[in-house]
Formats: structure tokens, C-alpha cells, sequence
């Protein structure tokens, strides 16, 4: 696949998707299970996704500099820091431990 | 024309998310043509799927294996876009429009707009707060992530600054205000293990892809359920300034 194709395929996904919900009849949402494991889908794609982008390279996982500034992302977020203001922070961190090792 | 004061604190609401959301799309912006894509296809991918985390999770897949984890991205854009079709399932007899609205309430219907409609007061409260924010976010999400796309060109290989480890931090911040009972940490504990333990063994993406199953068992037994009523479909709307997904 090229690279338009993956991206106008995965966003007509995700807009149907967000259409489907005004077509389907609203009693669907009084089963407890689809929205439970929906709202768990969302949680566990984020923290996988989150662990790969730390963690690997390419198919090997390596430990490097990304460590150290996710954990200064995860501080910052705790203390409520705004998310753009986090996002700097982590770079930055990143950036000095390359820069001084 | 004379609005309600439920009406000016949807709009004052709208602006508060908004505005903080849509600063986010430098971030995007930024990533995404780090991640190997031109000016267009980042843009496209805003003006488009406007929903953060699934366009994050493109990004994310497509620059550690390339075009061809061409599906494991749509896969994963798509799982994490199931979560809207939920809003729009909470908006569609509030907003309760025809058609061509209908189609726009759509493509808005994200985290932050449904948050701040479903936190309002009255019935035109709800309209106001989802309308304003999602027209809020979607120019200002748009218009950040061109200003994004440009300084991230500029810059040239941005990895060695440390925006790979920018983009870790992006999807912490989008999963951190859902870590706030037992089932969705364990969840993403157990998610984050999966995908790390399979990453050596199988293409990019997909490993990312199976640890959503660990969802989908959880969340079908019921494993860590909270006390009260579980499965909550509206999202927090303290979730509004913690990421756009």
C-alpha cells in the first residue's frame, strides 16, 4: 500500500465508524458489555502503543534515552502539567541525555 | 442575538477545551512528518480523521514499520476510532439533526466535544457546547497541525532532538485521565507487556494490534470491574484537557 492509500483508508474507517453511532439504534448503548470493551480497546491500544514507541526499534527492543523522558512525562502529567507543555519537556529530555552521552 | 447563561457556559466551556486541544496539533503536526510523511498527507490526516488518537496511532505505526504496516495502522485507527461511534450513539438523539448536519456532527463527534456537551445542563446547552467546541477544535486542531508540519520539515531529522521520545509522551498523554480505576490500569499494564514481549517477534503494528485482545477479555469477563455500574459510554470531561483522541 502506498502512503495516501493507508491514510484516505484509515480515515474513511474512523469516520464511518463515528457515522455508524447516528444510524444504529440508541438501545444498543444500555448493553454494558460493547461500551465496556470499548472504552478498554481505547486503553489498551494508547498504553501499547505507548510501550512500542519507548521501547522499540524497529522489531528489537532497545532502552535508551526515551526512558528517562517518558518517566519525566508521566511526573509531569501527575502533576497535572498541561499536555504540550509534557510533550517539550519529554523532547528536551531526550535531547540533553543524546546530547551528553 | 440573546443567548441563555446555560448557553454562554457551554460556549465559555467550548473555549477552555477547545483552545487547550487544539494547541496539541503542533505536536501532530511535528510527529507526523517526522514520521515520513509530506505536508499534505499530515494535513489530510487532520482535516479528515480529526480524531487525535487514531491519527497519533498512524504516525506512531507507519514510522516504525513503514508503508508496509499499511494495515496494522488502518486496524489500529480504526479500534481506536469504535470509542466515537459510543459519543455518537450518546449525541444523535440530543443533536437530532438532518442530514447534511447530521454528516458534520459526525465527523466532530470526538472526546472533547461529547465531554463538554454531556456536561452542560439543558437540552440547547448540550447543542451549543458540542457545536462550538467541536467547530473550536476542528479549526484550531487543523490549523496547529500545519503550523506543526511546517517547523517539523524545517527542522530535518528531528529523532536525534528527542521528538520520538515526544510521541512516547503524546500517547501517555492521551491514556493518563482514562487510568483512574483498577480494570483500565490493569488493562493498560497488561497491554503494554503484551506488546513489548511480541514486538521481537512480529511485524511492526501488529503487536499493537493483539494487545487490544487483552481488552476485549477483560472487558467481555468483567475482570477488576469497579464497584458501581461499569461500563461508562460518556467520556470525563476533565478527559478534555488531557488529550484529543
Amino acid at each position: 500500500m502506498t502512503v495516501w492509500q493507508i491514510i484516505l483508508v484509515a480515515s474513511i474507517a474512523v469516520l464511518a465508524l463515528k457515522l455508524l453511532g447516528y444510524l444504529v439504534p440508541p438501545s444498543i448503548i444500555e448493553k454494558p458489555t460493547p461500551a465496556r470493551v470499548a472504552n478498554l480497546l481505547t486503553v489498551a491500544l494508547l498504553s501499547a502503543l505507548v510501550a512500542v514507541q519507548t521501547l522499540a526499534v524497529g522489531q528489537s527492543i532497545q532502552l535508551d534515552a526515551r526512558v528517562p523522558a517518558l518517566l519525566v512525562a508521566a511526573g509531569l502529567f501527575a502533576l497535572r502539567v498541561p499536555f504540550i507543555v509534557v510533550i517539550i519537556a519529554a523532547a528536551a529530555t531526550a535531547a540533553l541525555i543524546r546530547l551528553v552521552t | 442575538m440573546a443567548r441563555s447563561p446555560e448557553a454562554m457556559e457551554a460556549i465559555r466551556a467550548s473555549f477552555g477545551v477547545g483552545l487547550a486541544v487544539a494547541a496539541y496539533g503542533v505536536s501532530f503536526g511535528a510527529l507526523a512528518v517526522t514520521a515520513g510523511l509530506d505536508i499534505w498527507q499530515t494535513c489530510v490526516l487532520s482535516l479528515l480523521m480529526f480524531s487525535g488518537g487514531s491519527q497519533f496511532a498512524v504516525i506512531g505505526i507507519l514510522a516504525s514499520g513503514g508503508a508496509a504496516a499499511g494495515p496494522a495502522a488502518i486496524a489500529s485507527a480504526a479500534l481506536l476510532g469504535t470509542r466515537n461511534s459510543l459519543y455518537a450513539i450518546t449525541m444523535a438523539p440530543i443533536l437530532a439533526e438532518n442530514w447534511p448536519r447530521k454528516l458534520l456532527a459526525a465527523h466532530w463527534t470526538i472526546d472533547e466535544s461529547t465531554a463538554v456537551a454531556m456536561a452542560q445542563s439543558t437540552l440547547p446547552a448540550k447543542r451549543t457546547g458540542f457545536w462550538w467546541t467541536g467547530s473550536i477544535i476542528f479549526i484550531g486542531w487543523n490549523l496547529t497541525t500545519l503550523v506543526g508540519a511546517l517547523l517539523g520539515d524545517l527542522i530535518g531529522d528531528v529523532s536525534q532532538y528527542g521528538l520520538d521520545a515526544a510521541a512516547a509522551a503524546a500517547f501517555l498523554g492521551l491514556l493518563w485521565p482514562r487510568l483512574k480505576q483498577l480494570q483500565p490500569i490493569v488493562v493498560a499494564v497488561a497491554a503494554a507487556v503484551v506488546a513489548t514481549l511480541l514486538t521481537p517477534a512480529l511485524p511492526a503494528g501488529v503487536p499493537v494490534l493483539l494487545a487490544a485482545l487483552v481488552a476485549v477479555i477483560v472487558g467481555i469477563a468483567n475482570w477488576f470491574a469497579p464497584r458501581d455500574r461499569a461500563g461508562e459510554t460518556s467520556p470525563d470531561p476533565s478527559a478534555g484537557t488531557g488529550g484529543i483522541s
